[in-house]
């Protein structure tokens, strides 16, 4: 059984999947703030790792990486929950156009969710 | 086994190692994070050697023709010479060959290396002049023999007051270079191409265009200039005959206030280029100038459907003195 990764195309895919993912991210209004000042690039490189963790793809990132890179802005710039299930929306969305079924789209929001303590530090 | 040479010493790698791994075996820790070849912090330069194809997947274009890899998954089956990425390059020294205006505060400077110096249009080089060293972006064709810059007289500046106020013609004149990721790559002739540029962000692009014209690139180019005023423009009769001449070509001067040239546009430059281009998707976009208006644009163009691969974004930073 192959994972959403691979379904969608692997690594050659990824870069459409996060210009997909990051455009959305980038025009929602309520959480557009907590890249403000963000190398691009960079940042663009963090939601592709992201996309390749949460889709089943090869990667490291430990849940201490996901708390480190989080904790300036749950504690100085106020992400909660509410943030977090914005972006989660936009995942589900993203998966959506890219043409995954439903019941694969479940088993990658189960691990995006499965990140919400770590990202929210707590 | 291969050997990897870094910072003039050996390294023995082992069959099916990465670079990261066997250079850490000896203790050398190289920047990484992801281990698995996506986020980029591991980025390294081969100087010699074959780069495997997997060392460069997701790096855009004009890394892997400079020779950038990614050291976590770069496991490599015959010896290779490599440094960090952000080395700029070796000094090189030749004279000034020309020095003219391009406007009140802009002069061009083109200077002939000693030696022939490979690059790319639109990469920069560090101007050295005494302790104070400066970057410009390069806005001549290699094929010129010699090498073109723009350069700004900034209040108080140490390298642009002595550029402006003291250099002469065939004075000695030493540099490090070339670097930077800002230039035409071949392959995809039919792609349109934006060039955005504000003030001296004109140099790289000037130099881009017509590279990307002598390579025979037949897809749309649409540059746009833009400074607060009119006086802050310069080659604009030049590059209004390039337009004329090239049926690909579209020139938009643009000024924040005031008139602007004819076929010119009056606003924010960033307000200017979505209204003329709403939909970037299939665009490459070089965006070169004003660090916050590169920012800015960096974001429309991105959302305005340009791939994050295809944008190459050169902000000019200014050196405090």
């Amino acid at each position: 059984m192959s994972t959403v990764y691979e379904q969608l195309g692997g690594e050659a895919a990824m870069n459409a999947a996060v210009d997909v993912f990051y455009r959305r991210v980038l025009a929602d209004a309520y959480i557009k703030r907590f890249f403000d000042g963000v190398d691009m690039q960079m940042q663009s490189n963090k939601q592709k790792a992201f996309l390749t963790m949460v889709t089943g793809g090869p990667n490291n990132y430990t849940g201490k990486d996901m708390r480190e890179g989080h904790k300036r802005l749950v504690h100085d710039m106020g992400l909660n929950g509410a943030h977090f299930d914005h972006v989660v929306c936009h995942l589900r969305s993203t998966l959506a156009e890219l043409g995954v079924k439903e019941d694969l789209i479940k088993t990658v929001i189960d691990v995006a969710e499965s990140t919400r303590n770590d990202v929210l530090d707590r | 086994m291969p050997t990897i040479v870094y910072e003039e010493r050996a390294y023995a790698c082992e069959a099916g190692e990465s670079v990261l791994d066997c250079l850490m075996r000896y203790g050398v820790l190289l920047p990484s994070s992801c281990q698995n070849g996506v986020c980029q912090t591991c980025m390294m330069h081969a100087i010699d050697g074959d780069i495997p194809e997997e060392a460069q997947k997701g790096l855009k274009d004009t890394l892997k023709i400079q020779g950038y890899f990614l050291a976590c998954v770069c496991k490599p089956d015959d010896d290779m010479e490599i440094r960090q990425a952000d080395t700029e390059g070796r000094l090189h020294e030749g004279a000034v060959s020309a020095l003219d205006r391009l406007n009140a505060s802009v002069v061009r400077l083109r200077l002939r290396p000693k030696n022939p110096l490979p690059y790319q249009a639109g990469q920069f080089i560090n101007l050295i002049h005494q302790n104070v060293i400066r970057s410009y972006s390069v806005a001549s064709l290699p094929q010129e023999g010699e090498l073109e810059l723009h350069i700004k007289l900034v209040p108080d500046g140490r390298m642009s007051s002595w550029v402006h106020q003291e250099l002469q013609v065939d004075d000695p004149i030493a540099f490090y270079g070339p670097a930077g990721d800002c230039f035409y790559v071949p392959g995809n002739r039919d792609q349109p191409l934006l060039l955005v540029g504000t003030g001296t962000g004109l140099a790289p692009l000037y130099g881009i265009l017509r590279d990307a014209i002598s390579q025979g690139h037949t897809g749309a180019i649409h540059l746009f200039h833009g400074s607060l005023h009119l006086d802050g423009l310069y080659m604009v009769d030049v590059l209004q005959q390039l337009a004329a001449d090239h049926d690909n070509i579209r020139y938009t001067p643009c000024v924040l206030h005031g008139d602007a040239p004819a076929g010119g546009a009056v606003g924010s430059i960033d307000d200017v280029v979505l209204r003329a281009i709403p939909d970037l998707a299939g665009w490459r976009a070089y965006l070169c100038g004003d660090p916050e208006i590169v920012r800015k644009l960096q974001g429309r163009v991105f959302l305005a459907g340009a791939a994050m691969q295809e944008i190459y974004a050169d902000a000019f930073t200014f050196t405090p003195h």
